[in-house]
């Protein structure tokens, strides 16, 4: 198993794909961080930052996850891995970790911005800077892209095609992040509930406005779950297909 | 140390593999033979643990392939009909991946130089995969399988898309690592099954109809030895000239050869009679000179024929 994580690591590293990834989201986390604090005046606010990080997070994820088992499934490789004395979950479990541990790079480097504006506008006395909103969209959004991953890891699972694993992976979070906002066209009570129920949205909103929400983090962590007992399936059912 | 039980694995209603069982013995080389799509690379990716199969047992020196998946998987090495290989790895990057995955245990560097060497791949060890030729991908791919000293080695079609020159080099590898290895192998060309292997399985839609003494095979295969002759000359004639000697049991329709006179006669012969010099003879009496003669091995498809006459004419002699 850490032999499959340290080669996937090395992977990203051996092509554009790593580099590209991480700097595009520190540029686009950069850019909208100083957009909605630094730059918003009375306006700014934390929380709005964290919501389009959300959004980032969500958009750059296949580049991470569509290779992932596509790939694999194209060269043939999986033949390598599935016939070397590894178990299955072990294997989907470093090739989740591998993209989790990229996005954690890439997050760690724009949670720099958070203390160094801190110390400058708290003295500068420009915005409502809140500690606790800070941290607390910060655990939310780590474990939010950790569920964003094990998505698109198994969607990359179903498909030896990287464009099909892609897309579908946006698609799927779209809905899930957007599925909220369907509500307001939704007079069926019991639909709603369940929309927002499911919503990734309405859960993390509470985590960026100061409510520490465990029962979200359990829903985050669930679904990392329920994704890669999912991806451990399809290998099980392809095996006995 | 290889065990193969009632193995049956089936797709929907099709049977790709039909309760097969065989046994390898250490040290042993096998080979499978059978024309594309009998079950062969099936068998292999059921053996490696690759995919399950619908009933039987598979077991590796007492471990059996799904019940103790990562015991058996330690003892098999194994090149599927593509190598695995990495494209952006170098051959001596993605040999330590292969190693790690394996959880080896021997001397990492002394064990994996050995195998570059026995596998003529030390050039181009720290070449990017993505740049070796399509022979040394295969050798790679070889190398791979002998990570970690496995008891068995299995490898599907390993000289598919080789050069001449390869092949042989692959041949007597294979050869070598039967030593102290057992090894199974499979290919589509009956020659080259015959010059590596000490038993040959011959599968056909899924089952096995054929698994015999390499050495008894061709004793098998001599009563069907044919011979090929270009021979300048009318055509009617000469076919009644070959038809008059006594020991031709069949001449296949002749085919015209381009741009000369001549004509290219298949003969069979009975059991399998030299005629080559009685054939020089009625032709130098009549003037027509012979272009060209050559003896032409048997046909995968006359191996199956004469194999399983043979079968049942032995059950009705029983």
């Amino acid at each position: 198993m850490i032999a499959i994580y340290k080669r996937e690591l090395k992977a990203f590293f051996s092509s554009p794909a790593g580099y590209i990834y991480i700097a595009m989201f520190v540029a686009a986390s950069g850019f909208c961080f100083s957009m909605f604090t630094l730059l918003a005046g009375a306006e700014s606010s934390i929380t709005s930052y964290f919501t389009v990080e959300l959004f980032i997070a969500a958009f750059m994820t296949p580049l991470l996850t569509m290779k992932s088992f596509s790939e694999e499934r194209k060269q043939k490789t999986e033949q390598l891995l599935m016939t070397a004395p590894v178990t299955l979950p072990g294997m989907v479990a470093a090739k989740f970790l591998a993209s989790y541990t990229m996005f954690g790079i890439a997050f760690l480097i724009t949670c720099l911005n958070l203390p160094v504006s801190l110390n400058y506008l708290s003295e500068a006395n420009l915005f409502r800077y809140n500690a606790v909103c800070a941290l607390g969209g910060a655990v939310a959004l780590f474990l939010v892209g950790g569920a964003f991953i094990a998505i698109g890891v198994f969607v990359s699972s179903l498909t030896e095609n990287q464009i099909v694993s892609g897309s579908v992976t946006v698609v799927v979070l779209a809905l899930l992040l957007l599925i909220s906002f369907l509500n307001t066209y939704i007079g069926f009570a019991p639909l709603r509930a369940v929309f927002s129920w499911v919503s990734i949205y309405t859960r993390f909103a509470n985590f960026s406005s100061g409510y520490f929400d465990f029962a979200a983090l359990l829903y985050y962590i669930s679904i990392m779950g329920v994704c890669m007992f999912l991806t451990v399936r399809v290998y099980e059912k392809r095996r006995w297909a | 140390m290889l065990k193969v039980e009632n193995l049956v694995k089936r797709f929907g209603d099709k049977y790709a593999v039909n309760d097969i069982s065989f046994t390898v013995e250490d040290n042993e080389i096998v080979g499978f033979l059978g024309p594309n799509g009998a079950g062969k690379t099936t068998a292999m990716n059921i053996m490696t643990g690759y995919l399950s199969y619908t009933s039987g047992s598979v077991t590796v020196d007492c471990f059996e392939i799904l019940d103790n998946p990562t015991e058996a998987k330690k003892l098999i090495g194994y090149l599927p009909e593509q190598p695995p290989l990495y494209p952006d790895m170098t051959v001596w990057e993605y040999l330590n991946f292969v190693y790690e995955l394996k959880s080896c245990t021997l001397n990492r560097k002394k064990h994996l130089m050995e195998i570059c060497e026995v596998t003529k791949i030390v050039d181009v060890r720290n070449r990017v995969i993505r740049h070796l030729s399509k022979g040394y991908c295969q050798r790679v791919g070889i190398a791979q399988a002998l990570v970690g000293n496995p008891k068995v080695i299995i490898l599907d079609e390993p000289t598919v898309g080789l050069d001449p020159k390869q092949i042989i080099e692959i041949r007597s590898l294979i050869r070598s690592l039967g030593r102290d290895h057992s090894v199974i192998l499979s290919n589509h060309i009956l020659s080259e099954v015959q010059a590596v292997c000490d038993r040959i399985m011959i599968i056909n839609k899924g089952r096995i109809v054929a698994d015999e003494r390499t050495e008894e095979l061709t004793r098998l295969m001599a009563g069907t030895r044919r011979l090929s002759a270009q021979i300048c000359g009318p055509r009617k004639e000469v076919l009644a000239a070959i038809n008059g000697i006594e020991e031709v049991s069949y001449i296949d329709t002749p085919k015209e050869i381009p741009g000369t006179d001549a004509y290219k006669y298949l003969i069979e012969t009975k059991d399998g009679a030299d005629i080559r010099r009685k054939l020089f003879t009625v032709c130098a009496g009549n003037d027509w000179p012979i272009i060209g003669m050559e003896t032409v091995g048997a046909s995968l498809e006359d191996v199956f024929l004469n194999l399983t006459d043979n079968r049942e004419t032995k059950k009705k002699g029983r």
